[in-house]
């Protein structure tokens, strides 16, 4: 499990790190997404934020605490629970002008507006022969979040990114994540931002940089390393590190890759670095079959499978619901224990 | 947003963070020893003695009650009316045989009968100001807001210069430039979009509104409760319009809804709720002129249910047997069109002889759509991949 505050990147920074300078605050994660729903708003007023509990609760994980003194309730606006309405009042909000940031409580609620997240938000340039933007953001927190059994704890990255129309972002530090919402607000394309409940309290600086966006579709070299790549993205890239620790120990440099979208996927900085490793981990807590780390991993045979010297491993959840009691929990989630073993296989060091 | 705000205060909504002291501590739950405070506890738990009583009134629109006169409409204008219910009916019967010679493929759901609703509702708004969305019956709607039967036929034909450039078909017709936003396949995905397309304009401060065209059938989806909901409790700028034509695919409406007033399912969200008939145009302006300049432009969400009938099929491919013997030749004595030319002459407003010269004119029109879409360019290949992303590099890996 990720450490309630988990700290940031111990590693060296490598090029492809955003250069930190004078202008860093240390936020927690929740807070990162706030300053950049805030400064967003700030800059432009067709942007609104709706959901339940977002406006007199302060959210019911507090990212948008204070939003609603600030912005007031006709751009701060709590909805009924009512997940289909209003993803699609969002959706016609946006054809029509606005640029609306639609908090589902957990994306496991998203299933209930699953129609209008996959079958309107999408299509509509499609269908519209282009005449129709749909530049809308849905966020909230996506995956596992400790005992709450199958209904509650869905990691929802690989479906979403099956939609052609969607991106799909998982940020995993609270840098990452307003520099990635920042720009999922400004695009204009529909985006589904996924965040995770149990990193919401994590703290680590933050650029407070007028204007800072980190563009999507780049990946994060997170550690570098020449024996073995892991790719993890949200949560997983926590356990990710916590097994380049351990491996470290043991004698062996892995380098860590945070993909931080999914849709665009960085391959090309995967890629590279399994050219020079030549062996590749993917860290995902989905469920295994047709997941994010089955792409990735279909993408790198795709591209570099004369460079490989190992069949590349996932460390996914089970294909199993998520299971309510601890002890199943903790087979279920990914570990830092079965990704150095994982690790350990693909470099023949059993 | 001074314009919003300044607006929501006049519709009477007050910013309740400026206004209300927010609940700090959490009730105990023992239920005894906690003050209540906070706007839940403005909800009375008490329960009258004795049955509870309300007298509703709705208003209705029956056929033949009003004439175009009465709703200032100019003589050359009934004639434009004439002449949109025809070109759909005309364009309608060409399609039939287009999607017999293979013109057409996919689903093809025909609007033949209903010309008035479509015909009668976009007179009675600013067109290109307010919007229009509507479910995949959504030929004649788009043709009444005056796309053109070019655009629509290539359309239908797959065509490049198809209104929707080959890549949306019979059931997903659209013109930003005109507001049609649509017609939607998926039945009661539109009716939460057609929220947020009004949200949009009262959040500017604009008084334009949204007419939501739904069929009997998107009744009982979810979404029609939730989109009336949200039009409640945002006091949003939409009409939901029931286009009632008695059947949902092939299933009559009365064995499917457990209250068949449809218009009276408003009421359950205080929305005023009305009934007219959709086989006389100017019932129908009547209506929709009502429900727009009365309700939704002073920020009341409401509901006009339309009884009509389609000719046809569900679709292009259902032979339609589950109708009653003699059901079709019975609606087709209320024909629409044939009511509107009966009324033109009656009125002298045209003679006969000028309402074939109209309908000549229209068929011309329509044949000459289905040349230029023949004649038109199929996408590029290349198209497959244009129109998904504002981002132009994808696919984003090759």
């Amino acid at each position: 499990m990720i450490p309630k505050s988990a700290p940031g990147p111990s590693t060296p920074q490598s090029e492809f790190q955003i250069p930190h300078s004078n202008d860093m605050a240390t936020l927690q994660f929740r807070e990162a997404l706030r300053a950049a729903m805030t400064e967003e708003m700030e800059r432009d007023e067709n942007i609104f934020l709706i959901g339940e509990e977002v406006a007199e609760y302060d959210g019911a994980y507090k990212v948008s605490k204070g939003m609603l003194d600030q912005f007031g309730s006709d751009r701060v606006i709590d909805s009924p629970i009512s997940e289909l309405g209003f993803a699609g009042l969002g959706i016609g909000a946006a054809m029509n002008g606005l640029r609306p940031i639609v908090e589902f409580m957990t994306f496991n609620f998203s299933f209930v507006a699953f129609d209008q997240v996959i079958n309107n938000a999408p299509n509509m340039r499609y269908m519209s022969g282009g005449q129709f933007d749909v530049p809308i953001v849905f966020r909230g927190p996506n995956g596992a979040a400790g005992q709450l059994a199958a209904t509650h704890s869905n990691s929802t990255e690989a479906l979403y990114s099956n939609f052609p129309g969607l991106k799909v972002v998982a940020p995993s530090i609270p840098d990452d994540g307003k520099g990635l919402l920042k720009s999922a607000i400004r695009d204009d394309d529909p985006v589904v931002f996924l965040e995770s409940e149990l990193m919401y309290g994590m703290k680590d600086e933050v650029s407070e940089e007028a204007d800072y966006t980190i563009p999507l579709g780049t990946a994060r070299v997170a550690r570098e390393g020449d024996d073995v790549t892991i790719v993890a993205h949200s949560k997983s890239y926590h356990v990710a590190l916590q097994a380049a620790d351990q491996l470290a120990e043991q004698g062996y440099e892995a380098e860590v890759i945070d993909p931080r979208t999914i849709k665009p996927l960085d391959i090309e900085t995967i890629v590279q670095s399994v050219v020079k490793t030549n062996r590749l981990v993917v860290v995902d807590e989905s469920n295994p079959f047709a997941s994010v780390a089955s792409e990735v991993t279909h993408q790198v045979q795709d591209r570099a499978f004369d460079y490989l010297d190992a069949p590349i491993l996932r460390v996914t959840a089970p294909d199993t619901p998520a299971p309510y009691a601890p002890n199943l929990m903790d087979e279920y989630m990914p570990s830092a224990e079965e990704t150095v073993d994982a690790c350990r296989r693909v470099l023949y060091a059993e | 947003m001074a314009d919003t705000n300044d607006q929501a205060k006049a519709d009477g909504t007050t910013d309740k963070a400026a206004t209300t002291e927010k609940q700090s501590s959490p009730l105990s739950g023992d239920g005894a020893s906690d003050e209540p405070e906070g706007p839940w506890t403005q909800q009375s738990i008490d329960i009258p003695e004795g049955p509870l009583e309300e007298t509703v009134s709705f208003d209705t629109y029956p056929a033949d009650q009003v004439g175009h006169e009465d709703l200032g409409i100019e003589d050359e204008e009934v004639l434009d009316l004439l002449r949109s219910m025809l070109l759909q009916r005309r364009f309608e019967n060409r399609c039939r045989q287009m999607y017999q010679q293979q013109k057409i493929s996919g689903f093809l759901h025909l609007y033949i009968g209903q010309e008035a609703v479509s015909t009668g509702s976009i007179n009675a708004i600013r067109l290109g100001e307010d919007s229009v969305i509507t479910a995949y019956r959504d030929h004649g709607m788009g043709l009444a807001m005056g796309m053109t039967p070019e655009e629509c036929m290539a359309e239908l034909f797959g065509k490049e210069t198809g209104c929707s450039k080959g890549k949306g078909g019979s059931m997903h017709f659209f013109d930003n430039e005109r507001k049609m936003m649509g017609g939607h396949a998926i039945v009661g995905a539109h009716l939460p979009l057609s929220t947020g397309i009004a949200f949009a304009n009262k959040y500017r401060g604009e008084d334009n509104v949204c007419l939501c065209f739904f069929g009997d059938g998107a009744m009982h989806q979810g979404a029609f409760r939730e989109a009336c909901n949200l039009a409640g409790i945002y006091d949003l700028p939409v009409v939901f319009i029931c286009e009632n034509n008695q059947y949902a695919m092939g299933t009559a409406v009365d064995r499917v809804v457990s209250k068949p007033d449809l218009f009276k399912h408003g009421y359950n969200f205080d929305f005023p709720c009305s009934l007219a008939s959709g086989m006389d145009v100017f019932s129908v302006n009547k209506a929709v002129k009502d429900h727009v300049e009365n309700y939704a432009r002073k920020g009341q969400p409401s509901m006009l249910e339309v009884r009509t009938y389609r000719y046809q099929g569900h679709s292009i491919t259902d032979p339609a047997e589950y109708r009653a013997e003699n059901e079709l030749d019975q609606r087709k004595s209320e024909d629409a069109i044939h009511r509107l030319q009966q009324y033109i002459v009656d009125h002298d407003l045209a003679t006969n002889e000028d309402i074939d010269a109209i309908d000549s004119e229209v068929q011309e029109e329509v044949a000459d759509a289905i040349d230029a879409a023949d004649a038109a360019d199929f996408p590029d290949d290349e198209a497959i991949y244009d129109h998904i992303y504002a981002q132009e590099d994808y696919p984003f890996t090759t």
